[in-house]
């Protein structure tokens, strides 16, 4: 369906298999006026770089390009259309003259990136500190009025605590050097020791982040360095396995495994922050206004902890496992109190 | 044009659209656009066309593009036409240098966790559609990013940028006491994890600081844009840093389990054994709800003995951990472990 044809043959009914059903036609029009010159820059690319590009399937990408072949300046004659040619699984554009500039930056567009440069530069140490002043003078210049407000919008990170552990984990990282660490475990609530390889240092809700190559755990973690009570240095080399990948971050700092148990909460209003807050499988609304969610985890102790800490705003329904230790340990701290654990519902 | 909707076809009739607008050196008269965009010749009737034009040229503006309408025939001048200024449409051409490409990915990608991750992807896209390679390899790894979970983030900025008056429901801190504010926005910064809001609370005639956490429900918009000015110089961290630290501290006794409450320990200025398996801490706290959250993670292994309002508030939460409340989720605050909230 790449060949050319005459403009009478093309018709709309190829461009719209492969759409996303739910994306709306501005939002792909969007997409189309950045991907056609991008694409006019980098003639014969293949079809699926261009997918990973602009965050869509394969099959979208040629369907946008069916729909950019139908289009072109007015006259409807073959050499007013865009040329499309994608047969061979590598891109060829042409003819596509009005519209090989991207549009300009719009507001958000601005922000994201000029907020996220600012935060950059206040970033502790960092070494491209002239780099993020170069990208950002030129960013200013092009966006213009656009970009005006944008100093109302701030994103501050600051060192506070954990200053001396942000210095010593930036050293070991930079000459690539093995590390120990005293580290207390929330979710668990306990303190433990083991070597580490620092990967990479990552500032995410306002924490650090130490992730590296975990000796006791041989696997990638994550490490708060508020959490580190200390951090020494060793003199052995801390280059990470070559197998150590850096976590995807897209769903929080917990990563979840298939294998994994299942776990489904329901969720008052007042706790669906938890939706966003942990990477939940599925999720479903309830006419109450909460929601009841799926997720994964190997460990159900954090889950414990978080249950007592929600308290009358979540519920667990499954396993019923976990259910009944949320409704042991609550009653026995509530024995503490000299309460009455709720003698009413606490039978079950 | 009411039959069947279908996206793709509108799709291709706006960017026909754009391209014709784009195409033209003189403004196009609106019958002129009809006969030069192939989708506007199937319109069952003139009154069908101008709705869809209508509409189509508002959502050409809402996406950014500067479509403006001039008088297409000096003579006849009101007929309007219409046109985009391919100087005002085009990105200017800015050329990257590898390593400023690399930070500029750096800053994008500091919002994959935010709302706005897809306009952060969009202008990299833009930046690099020239064909410049960003160069990753260069960068040390230190990485920062942002979150924005709180439901009014997207009003609130809007708000922020356009400078518009604005209306929620907002829960003080430490408190479960709400109340409808009314607030001229300022600024927005995210700080220790949490997006503030600085403004002009009209209704106390003084400056407030809100944390948007705190706003309950919709954020109504009061007024229209640019109808205030911001202070010149306003600094939204001096006034969150300053507001924040000047919350009073008030001390908490908590019986700890020995081997247990690390995290708790670790910020108390006092602890003494009480016997084998338990001993009494000191710490200090802000935010009783935040706090009182963080108790009940432990379960059993903590046990408040003041101040009675916190005990209260842990006792709250954990007798509602039992089993659901018949009656739907209590007045309490979303519980939610403000991290290193007794700072």
């Amino acid at each position: 369906m790449s060949v050319k044809k005459q403009p009478a043959q093309r018709n709309s009914g190829q461009a719209s298999r492969g759409a996303q059903p739910s994306e709306s036609a501005t939002a792909r029009l969007s997409r189309l006026l950045t991907m056609v010159p991008w694409l006019l820059n980098r003639q014969g690319v293949e079809i699926e770089e261009a997918a990973r590009e602009f965050a869509v399937t394969p099959a979208q990408v040629e369907a946008d390009l069916a729909l950019l072949f139908l289009c072109g300046t007015p006259g409807g004659y073959h050499g007013d259309l865009i040329e499309a040619e994608w047969e061979s699984g590598r891109v060829y554009l042409a003819n596509a003259d009005t519209i090989n500039r991207p549009l300009r930056l719009g507001v958000n567009e601005a922000l994201a990136l000029i907020v996220g440069l600012r935060a950059l530069a206040a970033v502790p140490g960092i070494g491209e500190r002239d780099a993020v002043v170069r990208a950002l003078a030129k960013l200013e210049s092009a966006t213009g009025s656009t970009s005006a407000g944008t100093s109302r919008i701030q994103v501050l990170i600051d060192e506070e605590s954990g200053t001396e552990t942000l210095a010593r984990a930036r050293q070991a990282l930079a000459a690539r050097r093995r590390v120990h660490l005293r580290y207390l475990v929330p979710g668990r609530d306990e303190s433990t020791e083991r070597d580490v390889d620092p990967m990479r240092l990552i500032n995410f809700d306002a924490h650090w982040y130490l992730e590296g190559w975990c000796h006791r755990a041989e696997d990638v973690r994550l490490f708060r360095l508020d959490r580190i009570e200390t951090l020494a240095i060793l003199d052995e080399d801390g280059t990470p396995p070559v197998t150590a990948e850096p976590r995807e971050l897209d769903s929080g700092v917990f990563t979840p495994h298939a294998d994994d148990q299942l776990v489904r909460l329901a969720l008052g209003p007042g706790a669906l922050w938890v939706s966003e807050y942990y990477p939940i499988e599925s999720m479903q609304r309830t006419p109450d206004g909460g929601a009841i969610i799926d997720l994964r985890t190997a460990d159900t102790a954090w889950l414990r902890r978080l249950m007592w800490q929600l308290g009358p705003h979540a519920t667990v329904l499954e396993p019923a496992e976990l259910g009944r230790e949320v409704r042991s340990g609550a009653r026995e701290a509530l024995n503490a109190y000299g309460a009455p654990a709720g003698s009413t519902r606490a039978s079950r | 044009m009411s039959t069947k909707f279908n996206a793709a076809d509108k799709t291709e009739r706006l960017l026909n659209l754009v391209i014709c607008l784009l195409y033209t050196r003189k403004p196009l008269s609106k019958a002129k656009i009809r006969d030069a965009v192939p989708q506007y010749g199937s319109s069952a009737s003139d009154e069908a066309f101008d709705r869809m034009f209508e509409r189509d040229k508002d959502e050409l503006r809402e996406l950014g593009i500067p479509l403006v309408t001039e008088p297409y025939d000096i003579l006849f001048d009101d007929e309007p036409g219409y046109r985009i200024d391919r100087r005002e449409y085009a990105l200017p051409e800015i050329s990257f240098a590898p390593d400023e490409l690399a930070v500029l990915g750096l800053a994008s990608r500091a919002w994959t966790q935010a709302s706005l991750a897809g306009p952060a992807a969009q202008a990299l896209r833009k930046l690099e559609a020239a064909g410049v390679e960003r160069d990753d390899s260069s960068l040390i790894g230190i990485v920062p990013m942002v979150r924005t979970v709180e439901p009014a983030f997207e009003a609130v900025k809007d708000a922020v940028l356009a400078r518009t008056a604005m209306a929620f429901t907002y829960r003080t801190a430490g408190t479960s006491q709400v109340a409808t504010r009314h607030v001229q926005p300022w600024a927005i910064a995210s700080w220790h994890g949490h997006w503030y809001l600085t403004g002009f609370d009209t209704d106390r005639q003084a400056s407030r600081v809100f944390r948007l956490d705190r706003i309950r429900g919709e954020v109504a918009i009061e007024g229209k844009p640019a109808s205030y000015e911001v202070p010149e110089g306003h600094q939204p961290s001096a006034m969150i840093r300053s507001v924040a630290v000047a919350r009073e501290p008030q001390p908490a006794a908590l019986q700890v389990r020995v081997g247990a409450g690390h995290s708790l320990r670790r910020q108390a200025y006092a602890t003494e054994a009480v016997d084998d398996s338990w001993s009494l801490i000191i710490v200090d706290f802000t935010d009783l709800e935040a706090f009182a959250a963080e108790i009940c993670s432990f379960g059993p292994d903590v046990v408040v003995q003041g101040p009675a309002d916190l005990r209260q508030s842990v006792i709250s939460r954990l007798t509602g951990a039992l089993g659901p409340e018949p009656g739907g989720p209590g007045h309490l605050s979303d519980g939610r472990i403000t991290h290193g909230a007794n700072r």
